[in-house]
């Protein structure tokens, strides 16, 4: 369900239809990514499950289909970039990043530890592939509007994408960046927002649509767990502004006994809940 | 020529030599810049009064291997946007240059919310954060030379009031402005043209720190051969107290400290109505080294 301005085009939209089969495809290996997730959650006694599962097909979408960035070499300067400003969501991140070659799978099993180069928000120093430390909320989404008005200012034609939370939303920071994103016409710049509606308890951020139309920014609300939709999305183009795609999701889709549950937010499963929380994984 | 006019020309020099460098203005000083802004449209923004994405901003061209400029006033660069400068900045290991004016009370009339005597010892905290404080316009456009492009993130702090000469200076490293035996004046920055004032025909070493941050160790132990010390900074006072017990460790050391006592400056006026109030004069630092001498 697309809303807001669709911009969609025949072209995107056939592409997208050709791909369809690929994506259906890849719902295995978002379950193997699940239980990658689940297990060195459970293994660290840490790490944000839910949220990371959030994000995980927009994740997987992206370094599956758009993002132009060489696993093998993450460093090269003309690559397109990804900002996970919702840092806590790292699980997530570190997950796609192994499965996609930037690190070995077996470095998941140290996620947390003392000599890890994976910790609970991901750190740009010590992790291949991340472009950002980040953890604090609000810095992404300003650091990502800086990397895409640097490819503006250089005349480099790489895009830039940000992963940012509803909660996240409620940083001055955002809005801020938000402003200068449109002011500056940085239509290299793909904000998503993971609308899982977490943030309801504390601060109704209402329409996010709206809110971004209101900063002059195109935007697109689409089902943050359809991957069709979600390709779709992040292969529209726009003339002159920024693309805010606001992503319904579900927090810890994909496994039901975490889905919506606040409990588990950042909770991690004993031995006893692992194998049962691998077993549900649907 | 005063430091903000250096400011600009040293900048519009490097915009046109550096193709990396990107100024962002917080709506500040943007008068100053308006050839900049024509000649360099790509790469000088009066960015808005935004300082919180302005530096996480900064961060993101940093990451493109550009080389940011951010200036504003000290309250709103440093105090405002600390988390920034620590989480993007400093643990990153990013460079970016941060150039505040309005530092302690030069903009006294302003009151308390433009005052930024805290700046310094805020700054000092992060790891990694280089910090300079040039005395005169010349110096400014030396230490700027020498550090824009070094990689670090480095704080340069302007100010309204300067020193009545300027000495030949190394970035991270302190002049030796004079020598004598009875004690060490260490002055910061502008503070040394009060203690220049106070010390003569006094048989005392005055050693001239330009950068709080990296700290010149090698020469006060070198020179401050009385183990009495005088500190006199243009900030909250006792900001490099730790860095003096260190370099001067195993010794003992009789230790002052002049500056901004830790208050808020509750008045308006001029800077100068300030210095007197808080006893940061030239005849209130003779006292206090004659005090010290004679201990």
């Amino acid at each position: 369900m697309f809303g807001g301005v669709n911009l969609l085009n025949a072209q995107n939209t056939a592409m997208a239809l050709e791909q369809a089969p690929l994506l259906r495809d890849s719902q295995a290996a978002l379950n193997r990514l699940r239980r990658m997730i689940i297990e060195a959650s459970a293994y660290a006694q840490e790490g944000h499950i839910p949220s990371a599962f959030s994000i995980l097909n927009i994740l997987w979408v992206l370094y599956t289909h758009i993002l132009q960035i060489d696993p093998k070499h993450p460093d090269t300067l003309d690559r397109d970039r990804f900002v996970l400003s919702k840092g806590h969501a790292s699980l997530g991140l570190y997950a796609v990043l192994a499965d996609k070659g930037f690190f070995p799978l077996e470095e998941l099993d140290t996620f947390g530890r003392y000599n890890s180069s994976l910790g609970g928000h991901p750190d740009t120093r010590k992790v291949p592939g991340v472009e950002a430390s980040t953890g604090s909320l609000g810095h992404g989404f300003p650091m990502a509007v800086g990397m895409a008005l640097g490819f503006k200012i250089k005349k480099q034609p790489n895009r830039v994408f940000c992963l940012v939370g509803d909660g996240e939303c409620n940083e001055g920071s955002i809005w801020e960046s938000a402003l200068l994103a449109s002011h500056h016409q940085l239509s290299n710049l793909c904000c998503i927002v993971d609308y899982n509606h977490s943030t309801d308890r504390a601060l109704l951020m209402g329409d996010l649509a709206q809110k971004f139309n209101a900063f002059a920014w195109e935007t697109l609300t689409i089902d943050g767990h359809n991957e069709i939709e979600i390709l779709e999305a992040l292969t529209t183009k726009t003339d002159n502004k920024p693309l805010a795609i606001i992503a319904e999701t579900i927090k810890g889709f994909g496994c039901a006994v975490m889905e919506n549950e606040p409990a588990w937010h950042h909770k991690f499963p004993t031995e006893a809940e692992l194998e049962t929380l691998i077993e549900g994984l649907s | 020529m005063s430091m903000r006019k250096q400011f600009v020309q040293t900048v519009e020099n490097l915009l046109a030599e550096d193709e990396r460098l990107v100024l962002l203005l917080g709506d500040i000083g943007v008068f100053g810049f308006r050839n900049a802004f024509q000649s360099f449209s790509e790469r000088v923004y009066n960015i808005g009064i935004l300082e919180q994405a302005t530096l996480s901003v900064a961060a993101g061209l940093a990451k493109t291997e550009l080389i940011p400029i951010v200036h504003t006033i000290a309250p709103f660069l440093v105090e405002r946007g600390l988390e920034q400068l620590k989480d993007d900045f400093c643990y990153q290991e990013l460079g970016g240059n941060f150039v505040s004016v309005g530092a302690s009370y030069d903009y006294a009339a302003l009151g308390c919310t433009h005052h930024c005597p805290g700046d310094v010892g805020a700054l000092k905290n992060l790891p990694g954060m280089e910090i300079v404080l040039p005395g005169t316009a010349q110096e400014f456009d030396q230490l700027f030379l020498q550090g824009y492009a070094n990689g670090r993130p480095t704080y340069y702090r302007l100010s309204e009031r300067e020193n009545p000469v300027s000495f030949n200076v190394t970035f991270g490293k302190a002049n030796v402005i004079q020598t004598g035996s009875q004690a060490t004046v260490v002055a910061v920055g502008p503070a040394l043209k009060p203690v220049l004032e106070a010390v003569k025909g006094l048989d005392v070493t005055v050693l001239y720190y330009v950068c709080v941050s990296p700290f010149d160790i090698e020469t006060l132990k070198t020179h401050a051969t009385s183990a009495k010390i005088l500190l006199c900074e243009p900030y909250y006072q006792g900001g490099l107290v730790s860095e003096i017990i260190k370099a001067m460790w195993p010794s003992a050391v009789l230790l002052d400290v002049m500056g901004v006592p830790l208050a808020f400056l509750n008045h308006y006026g001029t800077a100068e109505e300030h210095d007197e109030a808080i006893g940061f004069t030239p005849s209130e630092i003779r006292a206090r080294l004659e005090q010290l001498i004679h201990e």
